[in-house]
């Protein structure tokens, strides 16, 4: 087997054996970087040098028998919003081109600690705000499965390496959808954890309260693996919680007998592209067969998630993203009359549009006079979103419906009407704002090739029930 | 379009944000900030008398740190990103 | 002026804590470092860094919500506030809006007439100190060193209770002393650990309705205190009685000059955009912790009278004065543990420590000496090593560098004379040497004797005991 060809398990497993190298991995997955990536532009920043480096001293740990974990060995795509100390950290955007981080994020620390092979720093949506990765500084990724296609976004780039084979696996942060729609436009498995299993601790925030790091990975197996790495109780990160059930592992069983699995009516309904609707209830249809109980019911609120959401996402980014100012580290424009035009201009040309776009809502809805009607309103509604699921996990197990409403639109398509691109997170959107693990898997392709991603939703903490359900598709589904 | 986003607003905003606009931008800005607008008025359609704000999901409290000192000097990495530096501190235009 | 007026004040107290490290990371609050040098990624605003709260922040501010009979809030959050300034790396400062910590207390004063009355406290808020900024004369720009940036700060807002100048430094002299007390703060107005910001308006006496108010910023001690107060007061007089109005503006003091200006900015909009912090997690108390910290609350100061009357036989001023200020009474107490007379003790704070700290513009928490050092100073008086004169030698070289007054007193050869031989040699010669006084003295006058013992004193250099001396000459004559 080519070792391109091979799951980051399956690698790491070749390594112990000693089959491969770690730097024969590396080495050859930048090969394949050198060979593709100026057409796909998966990524931002290649750290060539410093991953052989790596690959070298991890290798040496290994055969010393001091990394013995399931992904030892294996390199990785980092996403550009996560620190990674020495090493340039974007987020895709021109206020942060020259930026190198003192400190590495702690999920990253933590990958670091299992082995991993840090390759680069993928691109992204600027500040992962964005469902396409047209709003990078950096030019657009181009979806591997057609170039003319976007990757989906905000990971888009993390999605598209996946697919492109210029990584084992990756990881992504999602704040609204952000790893589980670029997983189903790139045909990758990408899961997003409940909020809190892993430690934002170095992940450039955009909304705080909804931004969970997660894996994109070729198949289920590898997705429970590189979430096991992930996951910590981070005290540098308040909203870290301690769990005890992080052995992801664990739940790779081909064993869906009694799941109960609820499909809401309101994600097949319009606004739904129907080869998608189709290749989602045949996905029901395999679990069924394998002894699922399958039901349809009614969520409610659906339509009120992206409203909701947009208003939080926005009223936490202004204030995030505050501190790209020209002070501290990043772009300062070059003339400016006194503080505050400094201040302006640094960001105004430091920003692009869409962030823009965002923080100006963001500052509004937050301003005196509107607080109470937008920002407030907006948290009373997200009680209601989760008070919703909690009553859909009385019953069900497992929530499935699509993670996008279509498979990938062409690149230069979506931007132009930027609600019309918010409403294609409708069915990702409300798992970010009820803090649910959610994950997306490929279950075929459109008429255009192009892949299909399903979503299982879960409740907070049950994300071995999202990954069993996962593994047991994988067993005997359509793939993509 | 129910909300009319003035140049008035545009121009507070742009205050509160640091953020300056070409007039062209203006334009665009306040017909992008009308229309989010009034999508997220439909918000209004539910009723939340009663409801308390989530800001938190998850019922977590009480996280703290013990009063010990753990880090040390590390100026010249902090400074190794500043745009100016000077004597150890970052440059900014007068403040006084 | 026809009319007369009500001046009416509210205060913003802040105060430093005197916590180990900053609220919300690992860095040390330790005073006077070089820049930039105690900071980390979450105090400087890297992206991707984290606050964590530090929890003796919270106990020091619930500590003193207690000693200000404040309700303490069992669900409280923190809230960001949202302005760019570069000594605020965030550009939003982390601080509590919507659910402070401690709210509806009030703290006792004693107004000019003697009368009491209660200052209202409206709520306690813990929050995050901003960095420093310096100006760079040569250059024309700003430094910003981020030492202070994440110190924690508690603010306490009074009511406008308050009518006079008088009536704010004595509320403040009281929270100064209930916070001194409890160890939360050194409250140095000068060093800048307690600042207070004063809201005042005027109204027409008997009037109901406040006027319009400023708010005054910068004051550095209870002298511009005072004088912002009154010079506040004088302005918004005058303005209203020329027809026109107060505008609600923050002003900044200048002492130097005598006079404020208001901080306008068309770039500052004043308007903060609060809302709970989404990277910080609800704080609870619970009964547990509310009964831990009362148990660890110290003696108040009217606790410690009532002690010090009964243990100590002192007089009733001095245990007003020492237990006045915290470090003054700690000093005290120490001393007397080491086996100091409380009354000599006492004593040599009343007098001398409070004469040098006049002198030199001290306050209490700027002594340097140590409770040893003055035990062993007052032992050696007692056991007459030295006399009193040379123990106020001593006392001044202690106060200002805490030298050990048993190796001052040998290296600098001070001891009292105790050979009597010796001493007996010398009264022999004086005697000689002034038949006139022996004279005086003999025949009565018994003044005469004084001089003998001042010439016997020059000339043993100060090191005898006065009254071995005393006897002796009577002795002789």
């Amino acid at each position: 087997m080519d070792i391109m060809d091979m799951t980051a398990l399956q690698l790491a497993a070749a390594i112990r054996e000693g089959k491969t190298t770690a730097v024969d991995a590396t080495e050859a997955v930048l090969a394949r970087i050198e060979e593709q990536d100026k057409t796909y532009n998966c990524y931002v920043t290649v750290d060539s040098d410093g991953a052989l480096a790596q690959a070298r001293a991890v290798q040496k740990k290994i055969e010393a028998g001091e990394l013995t974990g399931p992904l030892a060995g294996v390199p990785v795509a980092v996403k550009d919003n996560l620190c990674t100390e020495g090493l340039r950290t974007t987020c895709s955007s021109k206020i942060l081109h020259n930026f190198v981080p003192t400190y590495t994020a702690e999920a990253v620390k933590n990958l670091q600690k299992a082995g991993a092979v840090i390759l680069g720093k993928t691109n992204m949506d600027e500040f992962a705000m964005g469902s396409t990765t047209e709003t990078s500084a950096y030019g657009v990724t181009r979806n591997p499965r057609n170039t003319e296609h976007v990757p989906g976004g905000s990971s888009g780039g993390s999605a598209a390496a996946v697919a492109a084979k210029e990584c084992f696996y990756a990881i992504g942060s999602d704040t609204g959808g952000s790893i589980r729609q670029p997983a189903s436009y790139c045909g990758v498995v990408g899961m997003k954890p409940t909020y809190g299993t892993v430690s934002r601790y170095g992940l450039i925030a955009y909304g705080s309260s909804l931004d969970q790091i997660g894996p994109l990975t070729k198949d289920v197996a590898d997705c429970a693996a590189v979430l096991e790495a992930l996951s910590s109780h981070d005290m540098k990160d308040s909203t870290s919680i301690a769990r005890e059930d992080t052995d992801f592992t664990a739940a790779l069983t081909d064993d869906v007998k009694g799941l109960r699995i609820g499909i809401p009516n309101d994600y097949l309904g319009e606004g739904l592209d129907g080869e998608v609707r189709e290749a989602i209830l045949r996905a029901a249809d395999v679990l069924k067969e394998k002894g699922a109980v399958v039901e349809y019911f009614d969520l409610s609120l659906v339509e009120y998630a992206i409203p909701a959401y947009y208003t939080i996402a926005a009223a936490e980014a202004s204030s995030n993203l505050e501190r790209f100012d020209g002070v501290k580290y990043g772009y300062r424009t070059e003339e400016y009359a006194g503080l505050h035009n400094m201040y302006k201009k640094s960001r105004s040309e430091g920003f692009g549009e869409e962030v823009k776009r965002r923080i100006m809502l963001g500052s509004f809805v937050l301003s005196s006079g509107y607080y109470d009607a937008y920002y407030l309103k907006a948290l009373k509604v997200k009680a209601l979103i989760k008070k919703a699921f909690d009553e859909a996990f009385s019953k069900y197990d497992v929530i499935l419906g699509p993670a996008a409403p279509t498979t990938a639109p062409k690149l230069g398509e979506s931007l132009a009407d930027p609600i019309q691109m918010y409403l294609g997170d409708i069915y990702t959107i409300a798992v970010n704002l009820a803090g649910l693990p959610g994950i997306c898997l490929p279950c075929g392709l459109d008429s255009k090739g192009l892949p299909i991603g399903l979503q299982l939703i879960g409740d907070c903490f049950q994300e071995k029930k999202l990954i069993r359900a996962a593994y047991s598709y994988q067993q005997g589904g359509e793939l993509a | 379009m129910a909300n009319i986003i003035s140049d008035e607003t545009i121009e507070y905003v742009g205050i509160l944000a640091k953020l300056e606009l070409s007039d062209a931008e203006k334009e665009q800005a306040k017909a992008d900030m009308g229309r989010m607008l009034d999508y997220i008025d439909k918000l209004g359609e539910l009723d939340t008398d009663g409801v308390e704000p989530m800001s938190h999901v998850f019922s977590a409290e009480n996280v703290f740190r013990e009063d010990v000192v753990t880090n040390g000097d590390d100026r010249e990495r902090l400074l190794s990103n500043a745009p100016q530096e000077k004597d150890g501190m970052f440059v900014v235009p007068p403040t006084f | 002026m026809s009319k007369q007026y009500e001046t009416v004040i509210g205060l913003e107290v802040h105060v430093e804590l005197a916590t180990k490290t900053k609220i919300f990371c690992g860095c040390s609050t330790a005073f006077g470092a070089a820049p930039n040098t105690q900071t980390c990624p979450v105090c400087t605003g890297m992206p991707g860094s984290l606050p964590v709260l530090n929890k003796q922040v919270l106990e020091y501010a619930i500590a003193v919500g207690l000693a200000t009979n404040c309700d303490i809030t069992r669900y409280a959050k923190f809230d960001r506030k949202n302005y760019f300034y570069p000594d605020n790396p965030q550009n939003y400062q982390i601080s509590q809006l919507y659910l402070p910590i401690c709210r509806n207390g009030g703290v006792e004063i004693e107004t000019e007439a003697g009368d009491k009355k209660t200052v209202g406290i409206h709520e306690i808020h813990m929050e995050e100190d901003a960095g420093k900024l310096i100006h760079d004369e040569w250059e024309d720009c700003s430094l910003v060193d981020y030492n202070r940036s994440g110190v924690p700060l508690i603010e306490i807002v009074s009511e406008p209770d308050m009518r006079s100048a008088e009536e704010v430094i004595a509320y403040l002299e009281k929270l100064r002393q209930i916070i001194q007390y409890l160890g939360a703060s050194d409250c140095k107005l000068q060093e800048g650990s307690m600042r207070a910001d004063v809201n005042l308006s005027v109204r027409e006496l008997g009037t109901e309705a406040f006027g319009t108010r400023t708010e005054m910023k910068n004051l550095n001690s209870f002298r511009a205190i005072t004088r912002a107060i009154d010079g506040e007061r004088e302005r918004q007089i005058d303005l209203i009685e020329a027809g026109e109005s107060v505008v609600q503006e923050t002003r900044r003091w200048d002492d130097a000059k005598g006079e404020s200006y208001a901080m306008r900015s068309k770039e500052d909009a004043q308007d903060y955009r609060y809302f709970p912090d989404p990277d910080l997690v609800p704080i609870t108390v619970s009964e547990e912790m509310l009964a831990k910290i009362r148990e660890k609350q110290p003696e108040f100061r009217t606790e410690k009278m009532a002690r010090y009357k009964a243990e100590f036989d002192i007089p009733d001023y001095d245990i007003e004065i020492i237990t006045g200020e915290k470090p003054l009474a700690d000093l005290f107490e120490a001393a007397v543990a080491l086996g100091a007379s409380p009354k000599k003790a006492s004593n040599w704070l009343m007098g001398e420590t409070l004469r040098l700290m006049k002198e030199q513009e001290l306050d209490a928490g700027d002594l340097r000496f140590s409770p040893e050092n003055l035990a062993k100073l007052i032992a050696l008086t007692e056991k007459k090593v030295i006399n009193s004169s040379v123990a106020k030698e001593v006392f001044e070289v202690m106060f200002a560098e805490n030298v050990d007054p048993e190796q001052y007193v040998e290296e600098k050869g001070l001891k009292t004379e105790s050979d009597e031989g010796a001493l007996k040699m010398v009264l022999e010669e004086v005697i000689a040497a002034n038949p006139q006084s022996v004279e005086d003295y003999r025949n009565g006058k018994e003044k005469a004797i004084g001089f003998l013992v001042g010439q016997t004193m020059k000339a043993m250099k100060g090191k005898a005991d006065p009254g071995s001396v005393n006897r002796m000459l009577k002795e002789l004559l």
